[in-house]
């Protein structure tokens, strides 16, 4: 039971800045993932609070202790790994005995909580087998299992779910959900699936090129992306972006573009007013928007052509065209449109963000 | 491009200055190997220092005393005086030195060349799917096992002057009236070396290209031949470009043991008749460690460097390449 | 599989290989007959009429037995195994460290020495012979076993180190991060983890390397001069010599029983010796 504080965080490889001054608290208990695109520097971070990689500079505290100098096995860390790295010449039950034998735990004491692991998976029948003669499912169970029997302060996934099929993965999400509900450790989670880190996260870090993005609880980040990255990475499909200028006009703020003219909404219109004639990114995800009806105002609407249509079933993906730029609108399948069909979308008006063109900064 | 989030980075790239604080309560740690060990450079240092300094202690101490040696006239039970560049000279204009030089190229050319085609067509042979196959590829390998010395003393006995098992042979069939003169004959001598060379070297070629075969999927032969491709289109089309890389790499091994060879003259000819059959490394030995010049035979094995140094040269930057690639 | 006619394949494939297969083995049953052949036989004519080469009606154990009781050949054995055995051990010691080291640990120089490693790998052992015969007597090591197991590593060393530092890389570095993490040294990670694992790269290069160093010849030629410290090359060629005159019979005994530990040693561990030949040339 531990929280982990990075201060002031830096990763240098020669002279690529993989990690750059990240600051993160994460608390006791609190299932905390790190979300981005290859490259991000997220799995970089990780490697360093388990102490896999050097730290250039900054500091890392686990429950109250600077980690720095310590060497891995000192840190009271169990991690999973993507390729699940587990022991080929050891049976499930030497691999999961493993880090308590390294640890001279007593022998009793070892069998109790192997049992006990493997119980909580459902891997009890395996535990004489070798890894190779198990399915990717399996292996995954056995390398989670290897690391809750030795009951850490700070469990560590790198994307542990990236190498199982569509389906297993989002079993095993569950699983490791209720997992971590039921043990209350700490846990750190790296994925560059933003499904994954929206359900399993407690909250989320974005990272790019380095910084972290923002953090917070996953509705939040999906609510209140703070910068146009983090807005076009969270949800799929991702947000709509839409160049646009500001203009006066019948005592409001508009927002217009070829094919386009939207009334700002008031309350919004504080952050832009100072903005007049310069160019801002509106930011709409697809279900935010719906086909008009008369009950939505005019002046938050505007006409579409149909070009793709993609049923998925639960509900339909319109590709459709908005004067020069194409967008997204997710509607219900109910709906019927083919294409070149003249449509006419309204904005959910509490949904639209506006994002600086320059700084791509979010205009809350 | 987005920028980081400004309430969270102070500056851009630069760690900001850590502030100077109390000690930090630090974890009690105990000065022990293990902990000592975890220390990346120092754990190298230690896992390379048994194996380095056994190289340099017998590998590079003896190239810089073979280099001090060739510059000095010294012989077994005396030490020798610096003598520049007259051991170089000397043997330069030696004529057993002479055919000795032209020798060693003359046999790693031409065994290099049957080793690669013969080695190549072996390896085609034994890619193929056939009974007893195991059995076969093993104990094609049994001239490249066997020590040398020893298969070479075989193949004296088979090409002896008066005994000779081949001469018998090509007698009775009524090829010949009279005995060849194998190893009589200077020249009918430099090719028994070569082809018992061939012999014994080749399994290595075979096998290490019969690996590179089996890389290729058989597929791309499907396709070829879909194609319209024939067998030797084939070959030369799909099979060569995807071996050519194996291909170099065991010629260049295969040029560097073969052009340092010494065993198999020394018990096949002794560098005879006549001093006609040396190598560099047999006539090395003869003047270094016979006649004891200890300095003459470092700089006639000296000579060999030029040509080992570009070889290893080329292989290193073709394998650059390769990776760069 | 493209299919072929039957006369086709006779002639591109059983022919030809029938014909590789007799070349490549006649040398060894050639040994076999004259070893078991009596000097009478061994000494006739080539153009008596009665000659029956390819085989003998009168199979004896003579040469043997006069090998095995008369010479100083068995004594040569047991040299050649134990030097060949402590050589490879030393080597695969060595190789195993330094092999981890080169493709595992980020340290200055690590390409420079891993460069160094395999041209050292490429050096062959009459370049050098010369020098080293003085530096052995320097080391007052001359005409001692001590002078080949401490030589033969030499070409030993880059070899297993080579072969080995392949086999590391294969293997998955995620393996040795999961035992620190769980509680090993970096240390213990290696030899727990790692080196259970290379078992069969270990293996390869050692079986390898005990071929290389009992086919070693010129330096145990030039090292040793007493005939009881000889290894078995070197014993079978200057000692079974008397003056000029070959006894063959006696000397393809010595050629066949000295061959029979490798070529044994080898068919037990022919997947691993072939894996150790293909990978001593990877880059």
């Amino acid at each position: 039971m531990a929280q982990v504080v990075l201060k002031d965080l830096n990763k240098m490889y020669d002279d690529v800045h993989a990690v750059k001054d990240v600051n993160l608290n994460i608390l006791d208990k609190e299932f905390v993932v790190l979300v981005g695109p290859s490259g991000c520097g997220k799995s970089t971070t990780l490697r360093m609070i388990a102490g896999l990689e050097e730290i250039t500079s900054g500091e890392i505290q686990i429950g109250n202790r600077v980690v720095n100098d310590l060497p891995p096995k000192d840190r009271d860390i169990a991690m999973v790994f993507q390729n699940y790295a587990l022991y080929p010449h050891m049976t499930v039950y030497d691999n999961m005995a493993f880090g308590l034998k390294m640890r001279k735990f007593p022998k009793a004491e070892i069998q109790k909580r192997v049992q006990d692991a493997a119980e909580i998976l459902g891997i009890q029948e395996l535990l004489k087998r070798k890894p190779r003669q198990l399915s990717g499912g399996q292996r995954q169970r056995v390398a989670v299992g290897r690391a809750i029997v030795r009951h850490p302060q700070v469990f560590l996934f790198d994307e542990p779910l990236s190498n199982l099929d569509a389906k297993l993965r989002v079993q095993m999400r569950v699983e490791l959900k209720r997992l971590h509900n039921r043990l209350e450790t700490t846990a750190i989670y790296v994925t560059h699936d933003q499904v994954e880190a929206m359900t399993l996260g407690d909250r989320v870090v974005v990272m790019k090129d380095g910084w972290i993005q923002q953090v917070g609880e996953p509705l939040e980040v999906y609510g209140r992306p703070r910068n146009r990255f983090v807005a076009g990475f969270i949800g799929s499909p991702a947000m709509n972006f839409i160049e646009t200028t500001v203009a006066d006009g019948a005592g409001a703020l508009w927002v217009e573009c070829a094919g386009l003219r939207l009334r700002v909404p008031a309350e919004r219109s504080a952050r832009l007013a100072g903005k007049r004639r310069q160019a801002v990114v509106l930011g709409i995800r697809p279900e935010d928007l719906h086909p008009a009806t008369g009950a939505d105002p005019v002046d938050l609407t505007c006409e579409a052509v149909v070009d793709v249509v993609e049923p998925l079933g639960s509900d339909i993906l319109l590709d459709v065209k908005v004067g020069n730029c194409v967008i997204v609108v997710r509607v219900d399948p109910s709906v019927r449109l083919r294409q070149h069909d003249k449509i006419r979308l309204a904005f959910t008006p509490e949904r639209i963000h506006f994002f600086d063109a320059k700084t791509e900064e979010s205009l809350q | 491009m987005a920028k980081h989030p400004r309430s969270l980075v102070p500056t851009v790239g630069a760690a900001p200055p850590i502030e100077v604080a109390l000690p930090r309560p630090r974890p009690a740690a105990p000065w022990r190997l293990t902990r000592f060990l975890e220390s990346e450079r120092l754990l190298a240092a230690l896992l390379l220092a048994p194996a380095v300094v056994l190289l340099a202690l017998f590998i590079a101490y003896p190239f810089v005393m073979g280099v001090w040696l060739a510059l000095s006239d010294a012989s077994v039970g005396s030490p020798g005086t610096f003598v520049g560049l007259r051991n170089f000279v000397k043997e330069w204009n030696d004529s057993i030195f002479q055919t000795a030089f032209q020798n060693t190229f003359f046999y790693t050319f031409w065994a290099t060349i049957f080793k690669l085609t013969l080695g190549m067509w072996l390896a085609l042979l034994l890619n193929r799917q056939f009974r007893g196959m195991r059995l076969v590829r093993a104990s094609m390998l049994l001239p490249f096992i066997v020590p040398t010395v020893l298969s070479t003393f075989a193949w004296r006995w088979m090409v002896d002057p008066t005994f000779s098992v081949v001469n018998w042979l090509l007698y009775s069939i009524g090829l010949i009236t009279n005995k060849l003169p194998f190893l009589s004959d200077g020249r009918w001598a430099m090719w028994c070396a070569i082809v018992v060379n061939t012999w014994r070297g080749m399994p290595f070629f075979a096998i290490t290209l019969l690996a590179g075969l089996q890389t290729i999927s058989p597929d791309l032969h499907e396709a070829a031949s879909l194609d319209g491709a024939n067998s030797w289109q084939r070959f030369w089309k799909v099979t060569w470009p995807l071996l050519k890389p194996v291909t170099i790499v065991v010629v260049v091994f295969s040029v560097i043991q073969t052009f340092a060879d010494f065993q198999l003259i020394y018990v096949l000819t002794g560098g005879g008749p006549a001093n006609s059959t040396h190598l560099l490394a047999t006539y090395a030995y003869q003047i270094g460690v016979a006649t004891g010049l200890l300095g003459e035979g470092a700089a006639i094995s000296l000579f060999m460097f030029p040509v080992l140094f570009v070889v290893v040269w080329f292989q290193l930057r073709y394998l650059r390449r390769l990776e760069g690639a | 599989m493209v299919i072929e006619r039957r006369w086709k394949k006779w002639v591109f494939f059983y022919v030809p290989l029938t014909l590789f297969l007799v070349g490549m083995l006649f040398p060894f049953y050639w040994m076999l007959i004259t070893a078991i052949r009596p000097d009478a036989e061994l000494y006739r004519s080539w153009r008596n009429v009665h000659n029956t080469p390819f085989w003998t009606l009168h199979p004896t154990l003579d040469h043997v037995q006069d090998l095995l009781a008369r010479t100083m050949f068995p004594r040569w054995l047991w040299n050649t195994f134990f030097i060949a055995t402590v050589s490879t051990g030393i080597s695969l010691f060595c190789g195993l460290l330094a092999g981890y080291a080169l493709a595992r640990l980020k340290f200055p120089m690590a390409g420079t020495l891993g460069t160094a490693i395999f041209v050292t790998y490429l050096v062959p052992p009459t370049l050098l012979f010369i020098p080293l015969a003085n530096i052995i007597r320097n080391f007052q090591l001359g005409d001692t076993p001590w002078a080949l197991i401490l030589t033969y590593p030499t070409f030993l060393i880059p070899f297993c180190t080579w072969l080995l530092m392949g086999y590391f890389k294969t293997i998955p570095k995620e393996l040795e991060e999961c035992a620190r993490v769980d509680g090993a040294t970096r240390f213990g990670a290696m030899a727990r983890i790692i080196f259970p694992i290379a078992v069969p790269g270990i293996l390869s290069a050692g079986i390898f390397a005990f071929t290389l160093s009992w086919n070693e010849f010129i330096y145990a030629l030039v090292f040793i001069s007493s005939p009881e410290r000889k290894t078995v090359p070197v014993g079978v060629v200057s000692e079974l010599i008397r003056g000029d005159i070959y006894f063959w019979g006696q000397l393809m005994a010595g050629a066949l029983l000295g061959s029979v530990p490798v070529a044994l040693v080898y068919s037990f561990f022919v997947e691993y010796y072939v894996a150790g030949l293909t990978g001593s040339v990877k880059g």
